[in-house]
């Protein structure tokens, strides 16, 4: 490992400072206070508070609708990874072997990725709205069979689908590099000893991703438990009966609509601590294990 | 074992034009190494016959069967490529084994058939490692005992030796001809290393710039190079070339600085005609000044251990001559150079023909 060692300057300072400032205020600060507030009642109009050590997190980790939010959180991570990957790897792997248009959707793929959450929520609430969107012909054929509102599985559908397609950009970039770095000769090799272009698919392509197929894994499985909220609000609201009610927002909900500071605090320290460990897995395994030299 | 015919072949990258009408004939069993610079279009040449680029033009044909629309797969070539492309993620004995693997060969055969390949390369205590943990050499061995399993009916071989070190190299060029002999197929060698080409080829092709110089014997191919670019080319050192014009009486060569060079009669070459002599310094010697067929100056020499390569200049030409005596002279020392009529070589200055060897340029045309 190379290290660099600097010395102190005061212009280094000055450049660093807006970035320190900006992480300080909006990371450092308020996971400090959550990490506060979790251990103490909060008065939800403020004015003076208790020390409760782990009674916050006891009373969340005793709450079935919590394990229900922590569930549906589970399924939808799992759900929209898969979706977003098996996407990402066939509209990659259909731009590597370049097949007709693939210079238009090669730029149009990564469009999504830079829509935010709530953009994306509103969008597919125009989709899947059952009185208007394109859905709705599903309820011209069976009235009343689609409905958002209705039935949980469709929420969770829902933001899976627009999760996943928010997604898809991303893992595409990553899986189109990793396809476009295994050498024209590889494949040149496995022509020649007799292998067809699915065969070489199965066993040249997809091994030599499996690093990158890992780093996606984390990364997304990671990026659907805190870059939910957004979709969550403004396509299903949480509902239907929670059905959607992801750990991220019901942080915000039992916090801000609530007024539960204290459990949404001790809920965001879980969360908080979920995260960690997915990245740290990243940093300690992935990176580490999964590679060919 | 196959003959394979290259007939008319051009191909182009959209407007550009890599070769055009490309001939060749290699006979079955044989060894045949196209040499030429980087760029040359060798290894497209190749990438041709293996089917990995597509013909723009003409036909290729291996065992009399025209393979032009045949997917590499179909066409029974096995290739050895520079980088060896290995497969990284397989072990040794995968990587031997895939071919049979994908024609659908039984295990038990198939790992019969790896030890077998894998013990005649001597490989065969490394057939549970990785690509990565193998040497250059052993890396090389893998590649080569992956085309030998699939007893193929042609053998491509794209530069596969120019990524090993210079003792490693000799030594695999060894073991490459050890194998052709033993199983003779027929194989086509890419090198732009002239030792590689000279000390493999039963026969050499030597490309410039996306056409064929010349086609034959190693030994044909030095002495009696057909046109300027091969007797450039090949020999080391290079051969020297001295230009002149044709005297009046059309048997000697006048020099820019007045030395005229007797030419050997029997060829044609008018009175007033530019040429080139080539004289290849391994063929040339030294003596006092005054002797010799040409008169020159002494600048300094470079010790190869069993000769000397004295370096020289008419004028301001250079001329390089090898010598196993090892002789005392001083800079700016004049010399005379000696040299058998035999030796003596003229080219056309415009064409850059042969004019002592016509037959060489008819061989040419005779292999076309």
């Amino acid at each position: 490992m190379r290290r660099a060692y600097f010395k102190f300057s005061w212009i280094a300072a000055a450049l660093l400072a807006p970035q320190l400032l900006i992480i300080f205020v909006f990371f450092y600060w308020p996971s400090a206070q959550a990490l506060y507030w979790a251990f103490t009642l909060e008065q939800p109009w403020g004015g003076g508070n208790t020390w409760v050590g782990f009674d916050n997190f006891r009373k969340v980790l005793s709450d079935p609708y919590y394990w229900g939010s922590v569930r549906v959180s589970v399924i939808y991570a799992l759900a929209t990874t898969v979706l977003a990957m098996t996407m990402a790897l066939t509209l990659a792997i259909f731009v590597d072997r370049q097949l007709a248009g693939y210079k238009a959707y090669r730029v149009a793929i990564i469009w999504p990725y830079a829509v935010a959450a709530p953009a994306v929520g509103l969008a597919f609430q125009f989709v899947f709205n059952p009185g208007a969107g394109i859905f709705s012909y599903i309820n011209t054929i069976a009235p009343g069979w689609w409905d958002l509102s209705k039935y949980p599985w469709q929420a969770v559908t829902a933001i899976v689908v627009a999760g996943a397609w928010k997604q898809v950009a991303y893992s595409f970039v990553f899986f189109l590099a990793a396809l476009q770095s295994i050498p024209r000769s590889l494949t040149e090799a496995a022509a020649m000893d007799g292998a067809r272009p699915l065969r070489r698919m199965i066993d040249l392509q997809l091994p030599l991703l499996t690093p990158t197929f890992f780093f996606l894994l984390v990364i997304n499985i990671t990026d659907s438990f805190t870059d939910s909220f957004g979709i969550v609000d403004t396509l299903t609201g949480g509902g239907p009966f929670r059905a959607t009610d992801l750990m991220v927002y019901k942080i915000y909900t039992d916090g801000f609509r609530g007024f539960d500071y204290s459990g949404a605090a001790a809920q965001s320290i879980i969360l908080m601590l979920l995260v960690m460990a997915l990245t740290f897995v990243q940093f300690r395994y992935v990176e580490r294990r999964v590679h060919y030299t | 074992m196959a003959e394979i015919s290259i007939r008319n072949v051009a191909k182009t990258y959209g407007k550009t034009k890599i070769m055009d009408g490309i001939n060749l004939e290699i006979r079955n069993g044989e060894f045949v190494v196209i040499l030429g610079p980087s760029g040359c279009g060798k290894s497209t040449l190749l990438r041709l016959i293996a089917g990995l680029e597509e013909i723009t033009g003409g036909e290729i044909a291996i065992a009399g069967e025209v393979v032009n629309q045949l997917e590499p797969r179909e066409r029974g070539c096995a290739m050895v490529f520079q980088n060896y492309a290995l497969y990284p993620h397989m072990t040794v004995a995968e990587n031997i084994g895939y071919a049979l693997k994908v024609a659908g060969v039984p295990k038990a055969e198939r790992l019969a058939r790896v030890a077998a390949t894998a013990k005649s390369v001597g490989l065969a205590d490394f057939l549970d490692r990785k690509p990565g943990q193998l040497s250059g050499g052993q890396r090389q061995r893998v590649a080569m005992a992956r085309a030998i399993i699939r007893e193929p009916k042609v053998f491509l071989f794209d530069e596969p030796l120019s990524n090993l070190d210079a003792k490693l190299r000799v030594q695999m060029r060894h073991e490459i001809r050890r194998i052709h002999n033993q199983i003779k197929a027929t194989s086509v060698f890419v090198t732009h290393d002239q030792h590689e080409g000279m000390t493999l080829a039963d026969r050499l092709v030597i490309m410039n710039k996306g056409t064929i110089e010349q086609i034959g014997t190693p030994e044909e191919i030095y002495e009696h190079p057909a046109t300027l670019y091969v007797a450039g080319f090949v020999g080391s050192p290079a051969m020297n070339i001295l230009p002149g014009t044709v005297a009046g009486d059309g048997r000697s060569v006048l020099m820019a600085d007045g030395q005229a060079v007797a030419i050997p009669a029997g060829f044609k070459a008018e009175a007033g005609q530019l040429v080139q002599i080539g004289l290849r310094p391994e063929r040339l010697t030294l003596m006092p000044a005054g002797q010799g067929g040409l008169q020159a100056t002494f600048l300094f020499f470079e010790e190869l251990g069993s000769a000397r390569v004295y370096h020289l200049q008419i004028e301001d030409i250079p001329m390089c001559v090898v010598l196993d005596e090892k002789l005392t002279l001083i800079e700016g020392q004049r010399m005379g150079i000696g040299f058998a009529q035999t030796a003596l070589h003229v080219f056309d200055g415009a064409s850059g023909r042969s004019l002592t060897r016509p037959s060489a340029a008819r061989k040419v045309e005779e292999m076309a």
